[in-house]
Order: C-alpha cells, then sequence, then structure tokens
C-alpha cells in the first residue's frame, strides 16, 4: 500500500497452471502474497469506500438515534433486514470492520518489508552507473578537449546537494553516481505508519470513551449519571464510575429569530445558560454555552446541540384529578419548528376505571391554517402556540417489559378516542384552552410553553492520538507526493579516435538520470547539470 | 458603499466576468478551428512556442506557394486567438475575483463569502480558474483552455441559475475561525480535483480515439504520458490539501462545534470516499494493470463523489445532514 511501487512484487507470477496443488504452509504464503498485494489493497480500498455510503443514506443509531428510531416505525419491513445487515450501525458492523482490519493487515503486510527494505537502502551507496545510457528516459552526451579528470570535479561540484559516489578515472574513464530525495520513502512510510495510528487512536476514544445525548426543558436540571441520558453510547472499556460527577441546572434558553429581511425565521444567536458544578461538593458556577463554545469539565464537554419546544399540557382524568401535568418535549421536524410528540397518561381513571390516554400530534410555534395547505407553522418563534393532536384510550403497554420511546405512541392496544360522529377526535388547542374529551374521560388543558436544550455531553480520550496521528500523515503524505527521487550520472571516457584541435585527446561525457517518482521528468536538471558540466565553447556531438 | 450596493456590484460581477468567459470560450474555439488548418508538428508545447512558417509549410504535402503563406496566416490567427481568450480568461478572473470579493463585503456584518453553496461554487470556479491561469506557462495548457473556459462558464450558469441565495449572515454554527481554513482548503482541493479532472477526461478521450485528423484538437493534446503526468500532478497537489480540509480541520472545527471529531454526518462519510478514492487513484496510478485507463478512471469516480458530496447531499440528505447549508 503505497503510491509508488515495486513492480516485481506486484506482477510476481502466480505459479505455473496445472501445478501439484499447494502445501499448507505454500498456501498460506501465497494468501498472504495476495493480501499484502496492491491490488488487493485497491481493491479493499474501494469496498471500504462503497461500504461507507449506506451510513449516509440509513440513519445512524450512533449519529441520530431518535431518526433512527422514526425510520425504523416508517420502514417495517424494511427493518428486520436492516438491522441483520447492521445497516443502522454501519461503522460498526462485522463487515464494514472487516473491510477495515483487512486493509490494516495488508497495509502492515506492505509497510513493514518496505521498511527493512529502505533501512538497507538508506545506508547503501548510489547505484553505480549502468552500461547503457541511451535506455535510460533522460540522456545526453558531448565531447570536450578537457581531461576526464577535471569533468568528474566538475561534476561532483554541479551535483551538490545529492549523495554522490565516484568511481575513480582509471585509465581516462570514471563515473559519478548521485542520488537524491531518499526521504519519499520515509514520507510515505511515515504517512502509512500514521494512518495506523490514527485508528489506534479512534480505537482508544470509542473504548475508554462515551457519548450521550439529553434533553433538558429549561429550568431543570441533569445531573451526570447514567440514568439521566436519553440516549448513551458507552466505549466497549467504559465503566459508568468514569462519568464525572459534574451536574447543572438549564437557567434560560436565549434565542434571537430574525423576523426580517430574507433571513426571517433564521434562529441568530442561541445560547443556553447553565449554573453547574464540577462535582456535588464544588462551588456553583454560571457559564452560558452556545455553538462553538461548548462547556468543558475536566475533559468532558458538554455541547448545545440543538433546541425546541416543550408545551406545558395539564391531563384531567375522568374523576377531574390530575393525571398528568408538565412540558412536553416536542421534537422539531423542519425550520419552522412544527414539532411532533407524545403525551402518556398512564393512571387515568376512567368512567368505567382505570383507563390509560395517549395524545400524539404537533405543536405549531406560531400557528397558521390555509385550506391548501392545512395546519402549518409560520414562523419558528412562539408568538401563537397551538397544538392538534389526536386522543386515544386503552393500554400504552408500558408495563409490557420492553423500553419504550417517550417520541412515539405504541397503538397495539390503543384505540382513537371517537367525537360524537364517530370519527377519531381531534384535539386543537390555543395556548390556555381546555378541550373536555368525551365520554367522561377528562379532559386536556395547553398550560403554555417552556423550551428545551438538546446537549450532548461526551469525552474521547483517543482524539489527540487520532488527530496527531492525521497531522503526522499529512506530512509523511507531503513527503511522499512532493519529494522526487531521482538518480544522476555522469560518465567520463577518453575518446581514442578523435584528436581536438591542440592535438590532445577529446573526452566524451555522458549525463543520464532517472526520476523515479510517479510523473517526474528529469530533462530540465539534466540540461542544467549538463551546461554546467561543459567548458564555455563547447559544442554537442 | 453600502452592503446592498456592493451585492449589487457582485452580482453584476458574475454577469460581466461570464461574458467574458464566454467571448474567451469563443476565441479558444476559433483557436483550435483555426489550427485544424496548420499542422501538428508545429504548435507542440503551447500557445507560447507558437514558432512556425516556412520550415512547417514545407512539410505539408504539395507545400507550393499558396500553402506557405496560409499556413502562416493562420499560424497567426491562431496565436492571436489563444492570446485573446487567455487575456480574456485574466479579465474574467479578475472581475471574478471582484465578485467574490464583494460578496463578502454585501454582508452585514462583513464576513467572509463562503456561507452557502452559491458562494461555494462562485469561489471554486475561481480557483478553477486561477489554477489553470498560474499553470498555463509552466506546463503550456493551451490545450486545456477551451475545456476550462467552457466548464467555468457552465458551472457559473448553474450556480446562478439554480443556486443563487441573497447575501445573508452567517449562522452560528458558521461563526468560527475554522470556517476560513476549512472550507478555503476544502475550496483549493475542490478547484484542483476539478482541473485534475478535466486532464484525466481528456486522457480518456484521447485514449480512446488515439487516431485523429491531424491539426484537429485531439492530436494537439499532449500525449498520453504527458495528460497522465498532468492530471497526477494536480491531484498530487489537491489531495494533502483535501486531506487537511476534510480529515483535520474539519475535525477540529466538528469538535469545537458539536462535540466530535468525527461522527460520520453524511458530508462527512462522503468526505471520507472522496478521500478514499483519491488515495486508491494515487496507488492505482503505480500499479501495473490499474495505470493510465484505469487510474484515470478512478480519478474521475472520485471526482464524481466530491461533486455528488457537495450538491447530491444538500439536496438528498439536507435535513439529515449537519452540514445542510454548505
Amino acid at each position: 500500500m503505497s503510491s509508488e511501487l515495486d513492480e516485481q512484487r506486484l506482477t510476481s507470477a502466480p505459479e505455473a497452471p496445472g501445478a501439484p496443488p499447494l502445501a499448507p504452509r505454500e498456501f498460506a504464503r501465497w494468501a498472504w502474497r495476495q493480501l499484502t498485494s496492491m491490488r488487493t489493497a485497491l481493491v479493499l480500498l474501494f469496498l471500504l469506500a462503497l461500504a461507507s455510503v449506506p451510513g449516509s443514506v440509513v440513519p445512524q443509531e450512533a449519529v441520530d438515534s431518535v431518526r433512527a428510531a422514526q425510520w425504523r416505525e416508517q420502514h417495517h419491513t424494511l427493518t428486520p433486514i436492516y438491522q441483520k445487515l447492521g445497516l443502522f450501525s454501519v461503522y460498526d458492523s462485522v463487515w464494514f470492520s472487516a473491510i477495515y482490519l483487512l486493509l490494516m493487515v495488508s497495509l502492515v503486510g506492505c509497510i513493514l518489508p518496505r521498511t527493512k527494505v529502505y533501512w538497507r537502502a538508506l545506508r547503501a551507496r548510489p547505484p553505480s552507473a549502468p552500461r547503457n545510457f541511451a535506455r535510460l528516459p533522460q540522456h545526453r552526451e558531448f565531447a570536450t578537449d578537457e581531461p576526464p579528470e577535471a569533468v568528474l570535479e566538475r561534476a561532483r561540484a554541479a551535483l551538490r546537494g545529492y549523495r554522490v559516489s565516484t568511481s575513480s578515472a582509471t585509465g581516462g574513464s570514471g563515473s559519478v553516481a548521485a542520488e537524491k530525495g531518499k526521504l519519499r520513502e520515509a514520507g510515505n512510510l511515515l504517512f502509512h505508519l500514521s494512518v495506523l495510528v490514527v485508528l489506534v487512536g479512534f480505537a482508544g476514544g470509542s473504548l475508554f470513551g462515551y457519548k450521550g445525548g439529553v434533553i433538558v426543558v429549561s429550568g431543570n436540571s441533569f445531573a451526570n449519571s447514567l440514568s439521566q441520558y436519553d440516549d448513551f453510547r458507552p466505549g466497549g472499556l467504559f465503566k459508568p464510575a468514569d462519568l464525572a460527577p459534574f451536574d447543572f441546572t438549564v437557567t434560560d434558553f436565549d434565542v434571537t429569530f430574525i423576523t426580517e429581511g430574507r433571513e426571517t425565521g433564521m434562529a441568530h444567536k442561541f445560547s443556553a445558560g447553565l449554573d453547574y458544578r464540577s462535582s456535588p461538593t464544588a462551588k456553583e458556577q454560571h457559564t452560558r454555552i452556545s455553538v462553538n463554545h461548548p462547556l468543558d469539565v475536566d475533559g468532558t464537554k458538554v455541547y448545545l446541540i440543538s433546541h425546541g419546544y416543550a408545551p406545558h399540557i395539564t391531563v384531567r382524568d375522568g374523576q377531574g384529578q390530575i393525571a398528568y401535568s408538565g412540558p412536553v418535549v416536542f421534537l422539531p421536524e423542519d425550520s419552522t419548528f412544527r414539532s411532533f410528540g407524545v403525551v402518556k397518561v398512564p393512571d387515568a381513571e376512567g368512567p368505567d376505571g382505570p383507563t390509560q390516554l395517549g395524545f400524539e400530534g404537533e405543536f405549531y410555534p406560531t400557528y397558521a391554517f390555509t385550506d391548501a395547505t392545512g395546519p402549518f407553522s409560520a414562523f419558528p418563534d412562539a408568538k401563537n402556540p397551538a397544538l392538534s393532536l389526536l386522543a386515544y384510550k386503552g393500554d400504552l403497554g408500558l408495563d409490557d417489559g420492553v423500553p419504550q420511546s417517550v417520541y412515539s405512541l405504541d397503538k397495539k392496544h390503543l384505540s382513537p378516542i371517537r367525537n360524537a360522529a364517530g370519527k377519531p377526535m381531534r384535539v386543537d388547542l390555543m395556548l390556555h384552552q381546555t378541550v373536555t374529551l368525551p365520554d367522561g374521560l377528562g379532559s386536556i388543558t395547553f398550560d403554555g410553553t417552556s423550551r428545551f436544550v438538546k446537549l450532548q455531553v461526551s469525552r474521547s480520550p483517543g482524539d489527540v492520538i487520532a488527530l496527531s496521528g492525521v497531522i503526522l500523515a499529512l506530512l509523511g503524505l507531503l513527503g511522499s507526493l512532493f519529494i522526487r527521487p531521482r538518480r544522476i550520472w555522469v560518465r567520463v571516457r577518453s575518446d581514442d579516435t578523435s584528436e581536438g584541435p591542440a592535438g590532445r585527446r577529446r573526452t566524451l561525457v555522458e549525463v543520464a538520470g532517472l526520476d523515479r517518482s510517479a510523473g517526474g521528468d528529469l530533462s530540465g536538471e539534466i540540461d542544467e547539470i549538463t551546461a554546467k558540466l561543459k567548458a564555455p565553447d563547447q559544442e554537442d556531438v | 458603499m453600502s452592503h446592498d450596493q456592493f451585492e449589487v456590484l457582485s452580482n453584476q460581477a458574475v454577469a460581466f466576468c461570464a461574458v467574458a468567459y464566454f467571448l474567451a470560450l469563443l476565441c479558444h474555439l476559433a483557436e483550435w478551428a483555426t489550427a485544424r488548418a496548420v499542422p501538428a508538428e508545429s504548435r507542440r508545447g503551447g500557445a507560447d512556442e507558437h514558432r512556425i512558417g516556412t520550415e512547417a509549410a514545407q512539410l505539408t504535402e504539395g507545400g507550393g506557394v499558396d500553402t506557405v503563406t496560409r499556413t502562416d496566416v493562420d499560424s497567426d490567427r491562431v496565436d492571436r486567438f489563444a492570446r485573446w481568450g487567455v487575456v480574456l480568461t485574466v479579465v474574467a478572473a479578475g472581475v471574478h475575483l471582484v465578485a467574490v470579493v464583494a460578496r463578502g463585503l454585501a454582508a452585514d456584518p462583513v464576513r467572509v463569502p463562503w456561507g452557502n453553496m452559491y458562494e461555494f461554487t462562485l469561489t471554486a470556479t475561481l480557483v478553477v480558474t486561477l489554477g489553470y491561469l498560474m499553470l498555463y506557462r509552466k506546463f503550456g495548457l493551451a490545450w486545456l483552455s477551451p475545456v476550462v473556459t467552457a466548464f467555468v462558464l457552465v458551472t457559473l450558469m448553474v450556480d446562478v441559475l439554480l443556486l443563487y441565495t441573497p447575501v445573508v449572515p452567517l449562522r452560528d454554527a458558521l461563526q468560527s475561525p475554522w470556517l476560513v481554513i476549512h472550507v478555503v482548503a476544502a475550496i483549493i482541493a475542490t478547484g484542483a480535483f476539478t482541473l485534475g479532472g478535466m486532464c484525466s477526461a481528456l486522457y480518456l478521450v484521447k485514449e480512446r480515439w488515439p487516431q485523429t485528423r491531424p491539426g484537429g484538437y485531439l492530436s494537439r493534446l499532449p500525449d498520453l504520458a504527458g495528460l497522465d503526468r498532468m492530471a497526477y500532478r494536480t491531484h498530487a497537489f489537491a489531495f494533502p490539501v483535501w486531506t487537511f480540509a476534510a480529515l483535520i480541520a474539519g475535525p477540529i472545527w466538528a469538535q469545537h462545534a458539536w462535540g466530535r471529531y468525527w461522527g460520520w454526518d453524511p458530508k462527512e462519510v462522503w468526505a471520507f470516499v472522496t478521500w478514499v478514492v483519491y488515495a486508491a487513484y494515487l496507488h492505482a496510478r503505480a500499479t501495473a494493470g490499474w495505470k493510465g485507463r484505469a487510474a484515470a478512471i478512478v480519478a474521475l469516480i472520485g471526482l464524481a463523489t466530491l461533486w455528488f458530496n457537495f450538491v447530491g447531499i444538500n439536496f438528498f440528505f439536507g435535513s439529515g445532514s449537519q452540514h445542510s447549508y454548505a
């Protein structure tokens, strides 16, 4: 795996067809050579690219568990298949891991031998001049009246910056071999090693770290313990005791929506006030967090991710008792903050004994209605809040032992509450309104609205390693792409066949070069060096 | 000037530079059309080496007096068209730059002009032009002129017609110095990859139709090795820049803004896919059996993922991506 390779290893011919079956050892060796071959690496790279794609199409559990849950509810047939294929967590799935692990094995299998080769080559002298210069991509020759020794001396000077080795000019001939740019391979190796470092960093972060999401209604508190999280993704080696013992209260949430001009409706500067303590015994401090400005408590970071509305709803049962009262989080569905939410009332007394009530529907911060569109939210700020809910009665299924999402209603044992006309009843509530449910089931009141903030709490100890890995990789990459390894040879020999004007023997000078990088062109350098070798009054042969 | 006036200036500058690009394209088309009458050997190596005349004319068959004069006249015209094309492109690039700068000054408060797709495309096309102009002399890119001017012109048209957004202030999430670092790197890499993709595409065309009419456009392209080398050069420049933009600056900013370095957001997924495909290109170029044609195809796949990431993600996954504004 590298950008520039020795061809021999790649094209190393397979055994002749019809050869006897391989012994296990030979087979293992053959398999290893296949795995570490460039072609396999290429195929694995393509597979890796291809395997990444589903993760951008199917909502990922680890990225947005709420969306993933919603998706699963909307697609009953596909969900079990996708679940089996691991499409809800592509990047932890067996097949994705298999691809990158194979790629890493292939990479190690490629760079270890190359490091050894490089180590040896690093100390070797530049290879001596090939016999036939004309075979090299670039070569020049000319004749001069100067003695061979003088030309070689000049060549050594011209090749400043190269590693040079000279074969002495015995019998009127000699050569200089020069080499430069060996660091390219070092950069190449550094790059590939760094990829491993990045992976180790990633693995460390995901093993020892955690990431949790929590929705906190303004005015409420959060303590950093497992039970408080809405979703929590620990690493494989994470222990709950590793949670930093901080807590905080969301004192307020501030958002300004632009009310005029073209950006009408865009949230502008939103921030949440937090009163936090780094431990139960520490002093309380106040801070504001906003996008790009998280709170950092001893390495654990609290981010403000998004926000929304939590209308206060009170449900009274058939007996007139308050069966539910409080803010209910409605999740925003679009930029106008039309939001979807669910109210579950497990402890309601109906006219004929206990009946559980459920409501699901939408919240419109600025309610508007046209015949063409139906109800919609005209503006994201809570200017004219309204709720529109469908009401259900029956069994919420909370006692089935299967954990339920608080954002969806399990309607298996629920039936819609019907109005006088026998249609499923829609409860439409403006602020401070109360609607009485039919059949003496009780009533529901819309008392007011709060805002909630969605926070992310995370700690990922390996990230610094991963990041330094990427930076090292970039340095290596620059070296491997822009350092041009090249060899240049100068050979001189006395020409016995012709004599110069002064009766002296002429000297034939040959210059040749080989650019060993991918896509190099040495003609410029060769011309330059040739020019330097020539005495002022030379002409080409 | 007020912010609104700057916005008008920016829009007018876009229109003006599009006209200039169009005229440049016409010049280059005229250049290559005229060049069909001139033997290919006489024009190798780009616009600044148009030394031609009797020597070349004698090479043509039936080289009578008439032919000599005609070839002379034609090659002069070729040179003139080429020069005019480049001059017009330089003018267009200047006005293009004004459009980008005015776009930033049009916002209140003044900001960098990389807040949405329209602005991103506006700047990326400028990068393509500037990259081409900077490399024009060094690598004799006369053969790339019609492709670059046509591409920039069409992309600008699409940008104005489909992606235009009035100037608005930056969203909260974008208010960070990393916007400048991350987005500039992404734009430069996109421009360079695009240039590289043009070379790879021309490579494939030339590889598919090696025997064309002497003197025609295809016959005047550099040979396959030269096209491949040029494609490699631009890709080799773009790849580390992309690595920096997508895998270093992006994650650092994401850590500040969203609390994670890497979160497999659709945009991140596709940035990664692009990176992997271009990594495959660099490897393919050095692998027996993948050199040349296959590598060029890989490069174009990389370019397709890059553009899909830029345009497609916003249209298809807009709501699901934290990068939905870009």
